[in-house]
């Protein structure tokens, strides 16, 4: 049995878990031993990585895995409780997937986002404005990284922002770790029963929203409407929420790379995309099941067998990248997998990176004196979630 | 240089819209790719072969 299992701890806030790093430099392709005891393999090689999400051999149906990581909330037979909910394309493989992501792509476009400049640049210095006039030192987390996208998302979706205590909550739930699988479940069901409302009243009153317009499509019934709007609001929430918090965070405690960034604001862009590939805040997994044997860096995986990527050590391949343990905001950094790769790769990632470079250009502009309110290795990471960042950021100015 | 697209493996991620803006565009229904330049001036080159190795679905190759 392989001594190697998948583990959230680290040794600095910044860096993947040292011992896959470690790992790395002997072999792209790993054993490594499952929570449930299944013999399955550990990807941190950029190239196999990409050949796995990339492989139609490769499936992403939770019942066809195995779990990487033991939820301390979970008991073993907890895992067989979970299935994929109707419409949540995010765990289906072809061609059930392109159905729904068909009906999205064209909401979520490079020139779609680009509309949405304007008012997400309003939201951003409002969220600046409110924190201007508050109480030094204030949470960035709760006055910057959250709302922005939180916001955005259920502008974009037609989701009441007045609900928001509704669902944060149960999406923290559902990602925290720790969580029992029954509390899991009962979060997971209350936010259904409240976007299944919501749904409701968009047939009977539709809105210039995306929910509304997926709802006047008619293509999917209630229930697919449910999941797809579950998947969506959550990943608008959690995701660029987290890059936001860890980003500055970073940054703070990079203040070269900081300067950089404020001081010339065509640096911002490609300081998105290092912030992208430096905290990879995707820390545990994805994964996915071979449907069938597949060599992949030289090893057989067998049919059935389950392959976990790690992104955040991927993205630290040196042989793709120079330097790559290095915050360099200035770098050519094209060709992260901070976003995945393969037909699941994410489908807000445009919508992400615009948020980013606003609410990152914004940050620096209205406030360049900016600094942490808390000694750095004080601040409270997320290696108890799903998605990695900080639950906290306390800051000054 | 002469470029194919193949909107039946597209999934409408955008990266080749974001990377050569000049050369692809999406459409405005299912996001899929959508060729400007089929056959790219030489100062396009570079970007389209990025966009290239950037799809994540493989979608877009160069004849």
């Amino acid at each position: 049995m392989s001594d190697l299992t998948l583990t959230t701890g680290r040794e600095r806030p910044f860096d993947p878990p040292d011992v896959y790093t470690r790992i790395r430099q002997q072999a792209a392709v790993h054993r490594m031993t499952y929570s449930d005891g299944h013999e399955g393999w550990l990807v941190t090689g950029y190239d196999e990585d990409r050949a796995v999400l990339a492989d139609p051999r490769f499936s992403n149906r939770p019942e066809l895995m195995h779990p990487p990581f033991a939820r301390p909330g979970f008991k073993p037979e907890d895992t067989g409780r979970f299935r994929t909910p109707p419409g949540f394309f995010l765990r289906m493989d072809e061609p059930e997937h392109a159905r729904y992501r068909k009906l999205l792509t064209g909401q979520f476009t490079v020139r779609r986002m680009k509309l949405l400049e304007p008012r997400i640049r309003e939201i951003a210095e409002s969220c600046l404005d409110a924190m201007e006039s508050a109480r030094r030192p204030a949470d960035l987390v709760e006055a910057f990284a959250l709302p922005i996208p939180s916001l955005v998302i259920c502008e974009l979706l037609g989701v009441p922002y007045e609900d928001r205590a509704r669902f944060q909550d149960e999406s923290r739930k559902m990602l925290t770790l720790e969580s029992k699988a029954d509390d899991v479940i009962a979060a997971l069901g209350r936010m259904s029963a409240y976007l299944a409302g919501l749904i409701t009243r968009k047939r009977a009153r539709p809105a210039d929203d995306l929910l509304s317009g997926l709802v006047a499509g008619g293509e999917l019934n209630d229930e697919e409407l449910t999941g797809v709007a579950i998947l969506l609001l959550i990943a608008g929430h959690e995701t660029t929420a987290n890059m936001l918090g860890l980003g500055t965070y970073a940054l703070l405690t990079n203040p070269d790379q900081l300067a950089a960034m404020r001081d010339d604001p065509s640096v911002v862009d490609n300081g998105v995309e290092e912030l992208l590939r430096y905290l990879t805040i995707i820390h545990l997994g994805p994964v996915r099941a071979a449907l069938e044997d597949v060599e992949i860096g030289g090893r057989l995986i067998r049919k059935g067998d389950s392959v976990t990527l790690h992104l955040p050590v991927v993205n630290r391949d040196p042989d793709r990248f120079a330097d790559p343990g290095t915050l360099d905001v200035a770098r050519p950094v094209g060709g992260h997998l901070a976003f995945g790769h393969g037909i699941h790769q994410c489908l807000g990632q445009q919508l992400a990176r615009i948020e980013m470079r606003i609410g990152y250009a914004a940050l620096l502009r209205r406030f360049p004196g900016l600094r942490l309110a808390v000694p750095p290795d004080e601040v409270p990471m997320r290696t108890d979630m799903s998605i990695y960042g900080v639950h906290r950021l306390p800051v000054t100015w | 240089m002469e470029i194919k697209a193949d909107t039946t493996v597209c999934i409408g991620a955008g990266m080749c819209a974001l990377t050569a803006p000049q050369v692809f565009d999406q459409s405005e229904d299912d996001g899929t790719v959508m060729l400007l330049q089929p056959a790219p001036p030489a100062d396009q080159e570079d970007a389209v072969r990025r966009a290239v190795t950037l799809c994540p679905s493989g979608a877009i190759s160069i004849a």
